[in-house]
């Protein structure tokens, strides 16, 4: 105990004096066709002006985790250099049958199983390495989903900054109170990635996550 | 709850009945992760639905979704899980909390919840919600 505590404190003074030399991995999580990288695509193109991946009405379309190095995201005067890392979408089952409702050939749509199969391991892999998390979940599905409920936990377990997106606000039965209340603990902010509509509060939200490292 | 007779393991072949197993938490108390995961998902493959007095560790509940992607594919007609944990402390106020983490310690575990799994081959969606919980299977 003593010991951890001991290295703890360590690693702690290390980061501090290294943070600000480095780029802060930003790490978008989240259950399939939650929006991650459409959001992640949002801000890659308001600081870069290239986007980071494709996005797809079929899930899965994310199945390796993607990157973007020395993004630059500027608000208020302030500016920082991320690392932007869009993962694949979490989940506990893949069926490849679903994807024939997409109109996917039977071969395609194994193949798209098994690479997502293979990418939800990876994403899990890479919770160890984030600095500060961003959740996307989409405002109209129920947020009660043990996926989210696992990969918050294994976050606050990581003691890794959260912040919580409900993404497509722009939709009728979006509802962001729901998510809210299913997250009490941490901060949500609703946008639109694909509309990018209140961005502004997304990136002043990022700039007061990035406190807590 | 109809009992189906013991398959061959490995091998989600037609279902004709569900079989619900429960573990206490003293069945996973003393035993390491890996036994742990390696334990629930042999309870999986024979088709059965688990419901496991308290809850898996946060770092196990991602392995055991990492083991079970792993499986997909390569354990006959395996299509994942179906998870869910109902745990009583979501409306607890901040003291209510420590007094439970405390007694969680000295219990070596959080004993007030319980952890439902099931295969997704028959397990179609647990709905959860604050004030309850539904199994939705597959016809």
């Amino acid at each position: 105990m003593a010991i951890k505590i001991f290295k703890d404190f360590f690693k702690r003074v290390f980061s501090n004096i290294f943070k600000s030399k480095r780029d802060i991995k930003l790490g978008f999580y989240g259950p399939p066709n939650a929006g991650k990288t459409s959001l992640a695509n949002r801000i890659c193109l308001d600081f870069t002006g290239e986007e980071i991946g494709s996005v797809s009405k079929i899930p899965h379309e994310t199945r390796k985790v993607q990157f973007k190095e020395k993004v630059e995201i500027s608000y208020k005067g302030k500016k920082m250099i991320f690392k932007i890392i869009d993962t694949p979408g979490i989940a506990t089952k893949i069926d490849y049958e679903d994807f024939l409702h997409y109109k996917l050939k039977k071969n395609d749509a194994k193949k798209r199983a098994k690479e997502a199969t293979q990418g939800v391991i990876e994403s899990i892999k890479w919770l160890d390495d984030m600095d500060v998390v961003v959740i996307v979940l989409d405002s109209i599905e129920n947020p009660y989903n043990q996926v989210n409920i696992t990969i918050i936990g294994n976050l606050a377990a990581r003691k890794i900054p959260v912040l919580i997106v409900a993404n497509k606000i722009d939709l009728k039965k979006s509802d962001i109170k729901r998510i809210g209340a299913a997250f009490p603990e941490y901060e949500t902010v609703g946008i639109s990635a694909k509309g990018g509509e209140n961005m502004e509060e997304f990136y002043e939200s990022i700039f007061k996550l990035i406190k807590k490292i | 709850m109809i009992n189906k007779k013991e398959g061959k393991k490995r091998n989600l072949g037609k279902i004709r009945g569900v079989s619900i197993h429960f573990f206490p938490y003293s069945e996973i108390k003393n035993i390491d992760s890996t036994e742990r995961i390696k334990r629930i998902l042999g309870i999986i493959f024979g088709n059965n639905i688990l419901i496991l007095q308290g809850r898996l560790r946060p770092e196990e509940e991602t392995r055991l979704i990492g083991d079970t992607m792993a499986m997909i594919g390569h354990v006959k007609n395996f299509k994942g899980i179906e998870l869910a944990v109902i745990s009583g402390d979501e409306s607890r106020g901040f003291f209510t909390k420590i007094k439970k983490s405390f007694v969680d310690i000295i219990a070596g575990g959080d004993l007030g919840a319980l952890t439902i799994i099931g295969p997704a081959t028959f397990v179609k969606e647990i709905k959860r919600n604050p004030q309850k919980i539904e199994l939705l299977l597959n016809e």
